[in-house]
């Protein structure tokens, strides 16, 4: 009948419980022990979520491409499924990075939106082009296509993000400087460990909604293919939605 | 005889997503010899056939063909075989001669075998039409051209008579029929002509192998039963 | 190299009996000139707005050719004919990029003409030559992702809408670059060649986007 049924969602728990306890952390830093800030008050703190979303959504998207390396050059379709879902959680965070973003504008300059900082701006253009992922995977109908060619669009996608990053800076970081950051980078001890445990709980919080995600997506894959082994190939509907079913 | 079979699947299977397409198909074709394959549609005719033409790869089994284990050595099978397909593989804008061209130019063949080719299908004096002006079965004539061009030693042929009128039908006997000598598989939609020409017959039912036979010791009735 | 050779001497034939996709491109810069006309309501325009314009225009059109570059190939059985062929598959991204590229250089021979007499200011003359090595390498740029793209796209359901979607956000560095290196060039008594900056920005864009098409290329076409 097949190997045994493997059980996903290992460590998902002990995962979790790291998250939870480290975000907490993180909060309470963030309104107990950092400083405020004497430019922007109390509405710098933004940038204690804000920059570590941004940091691991690319990191994330980086990842999503090296993991479609892997698909390409394998053939096996765990990693097509590993790919997808770190692209997909990417896209989300780098959506709230963007939103955050937007609001520490506002409430720093009194826009919703700056063209002025690279960084937003060059998130921006990611998150367009990685918004058309899934369209892409949905549009095309064979499975083992979508899967091939969704790792193609990574890898390029991947490689592009420290490129747009680079473009972006050198045609708007001459005239304009930086704005949304702190001091050129020196941060004070306190924001320092304040950053640090904020960073740490964010990236922590994107490993456990991707192993959540994986877990839910491999324990479907799995029952249906029992359901087509028990019941017959034609038991089994058309599955719509997903990324690499197998 | 070259003891060595042209082609020898083991458990060759091919999947599209969730769907079985083929499914442990075991045959041995001798060199010289044609294969029918039959089937109702979807049985999986056609996708043997670009497995063979190594336009698709098999996702489980063994494949060799020609001495070639696939997918490995699928760019050196490419010169050796020739495929003709339910489409022409013609740009219909170009000329039959023009589409020969580029044909032979990608297969490196000169450009003496094209009118040789022509002139046996009798396409001549139409091969200065664009395709689109043609008639199918003259389209049919044409791809037959381009199948056989580079002189390939295993012919993959699904349903090659499809449009073709019995005098265009003799035309490319020596082409692709079995008065050319050569390897040949071949599917069609009429069983009783398929088994007249072939050696060994595979029967296919939803992507498995139902019989493997040679024509004269195969029962009727289970060929009925395939396309019940 | 022969085979680049044949495949592109196909498509340019092809489209010179057919005629489907330059003149479209064409037709499409011009009009989308007159557009800008209204829509800003002036009647000339010079600097980093002319720059802006010329740019995103030839950046829509190629965007029409893009939607077509593969369509014969999927419709009439040209993907299989190359696959079956003893070649590297690699012959095929190379010609489909430099038939792009000369689409597009048949366009910019048109359409520059167009803009200087309908919308542009200052005189074309004096900065010709800059402009010219600019959009050459812009024109690289949109051939090499165009083509990438195109071949995701062409085996999608959504083809037309997708490829521009996809190619867009790719190519914004590359716009940023030509706009900006054009502008100092279209303006009144401005200079005659781009700042190196953005020649190395398109260059560099260029060689690495060139590489990636070239490595993922093969996996476009298996199957």
């Amino acid at each position: 009948m097949g190997p045994p049924p493997h059980i996903h969602g290992r460590g998902l728990r002990g995962l979790a419980v790291a998250t939870t306890a480290v975000v907490a952390a993180a909060l309470a830093l963030v309104f107990f022990y950092a400083p405020l800030d004497s430019d922007q008050g109390f509405v710098q703190k933004i940038f204690y979520i804000h920059v570590p979303l941004a940091i691991t959504a690319l990191c994330g998207f980086v990842l999503g491409g090296l993991l479609a390396i892997a698909h390409l050059r394998g053939g096996h379709s765990r990693w097509d499924l590993r790919s997808y879902v770190a692209i997909h959680m990417s896209l989300i965070f780098a959506v709230g990075a963007l939103i955050t973003g937007s609001i520490w504008a506002k409430a720093s300059w009194g826009h919703w939106w700056v063209w002025s900082d690279p960084t937003l701006t060059s998130f921006l253009i990611v998150v367009l082009l990685y918004a058309t992922y899934q369209p892409l995977r949905f549009s095309i109908e064979d499975p083992e296509r979508q899967a091939r060619y969704a790792s193609v669009f990574a890898v390029v996608a991947g490689a592009f993000v420290p490129m747009n990053f680079i473009v972006v800076r050198l045609a708007q970081g001459v005239v304009h400087p930086r704005v949304l950051t702190l001091t050129g980078g020196h941060l004070p001890g306190s924001m320092r460990l304040t950053f640090t445990v904020s960073l740490i709980g964010i990236a922590l919080l994107y490993a456990t909604l991707c192993k959540l995600e994986l877990s839910a997506k491999r324990s479907r894959i799995q029952l249906r293919r029992l359901r087509r082994q028990l019941l017959g190939e034609d038991a089994v509907g058309y599955a719509r939605r997903s990324a690499a079913p197998s | 005889m070259d003891p060595r079979p042209a082609i020898d699947l083991r458990g060759l299977t091919r999947r599209f997503g969730e769907r079985t397409a083929l499914a442990d198909v075991t045959v041995s074709l001798p060199e010289g010899a044609t294969l029918a394959v039959l089937g109702r549609n979807g049985a999986g005719k056609s996708t043997l056939l670009r497995i063979l033409a190594t336009l698709l790869r098999p996702h489980g089994g063994e494949a060799v063909v020609l001495d070639e284990p696939l997918p490995r050595r699928a760019w050196a099978l490419r010169a050796r075989i020739g495929y003709l397909g339910h489409e022409p593989l013609l740009y219909r804008d170009l000329t039959g001669r023009e589409n020969l061209e580029y044909h032979a130019r990608l297969h490196r063949v000169p450009a003496a075998r094209i009118d040789q080719l022509l002139d046996a299908v009798r396409m001549g004096a139409r091969a200065e039409d664009p395709v689109r002006a043609l008639s199918r079965g003259m389209a049919q004539r044409l791809a037959v051209c381009r199948a056989v061009l580079h002189e390939p030693r295993l012919l993959l042929l699904d349903e090659p008579l499809a449009n073709l009128d019995p005098g265009a039908a003799a035309l490319v006997e020596p082409l692709i029929g079995r008065a050319s000598g050569l390897t040949r598989v071949l599917t069609s939609h009429d069983p009783h002509a398929a088994l007249r020409e072939a050696d060994l017959v595979l029967g296919l039912q939803g992507g498995r192998p139902a019989f493997t036979a040679e024509p004269a010791r195969l029962d009727p009735a289970r060929v009925e039963e395939l396309y019940r | 190299m022969r085979t680049v050779a044949a495949i592109l001497r196909k498509d340019l034939v092809l489209e010179l009996r057919t005629l489907e996709t330059v003149p479209a491109m064409v037709l499409f810069s011009l009009t989308t000139f007159v557009i800008f006309h209204f829509a800003l309501n002036r009647a000339t325009v010079a600097g980093q707005l002319a720059a802006g314009i010329l740019t995103g225009t030839l950046l829509f059109a190629a965007m029409l050719a893009v939607n077509r570059l593969f369509v014969a190939e999927r419709e009439q059985g040209g993907f299989d004919a190359f696959l079956l062929a003893p070649v590297d598959r690699s012959a095929l991204l190379v010609a489909k990029a430099l038939a792009l590229f000369v689409f597009l250089a048949v366009l910019e021979v048109i359409a520059l003409p167009a803009f200087a007499l309908l919308l542009l200011g200052p005189s074309l003359g004096r900065p010709l030559g800059g402009l010219v090595i600019l959009l050459a390498l812009a024109d690289v740029a949109l051939a090499v992702v165009g083509t990438l793209v195109s071949a995701i796209a062409v085996h999608t359901r959504a083809r037309d809408l997708i490829g521009p979607i996809i190619a867009l956000p790719l190519l914004i560095p590359a716009l940023i670059a030509t706009a900006r290196g054009a502008g100092p060039l279209l303006a009144a008594h401005g200079a005659t060649l781009p700042a190196g900056r953005w020649l190395l920005i398109l260059a560099l864009y260029d060689l690495v986007f060139a590489l990636l098409a070239y490595a993922v290329f093969d996996f476009l076409l298996e199957d």
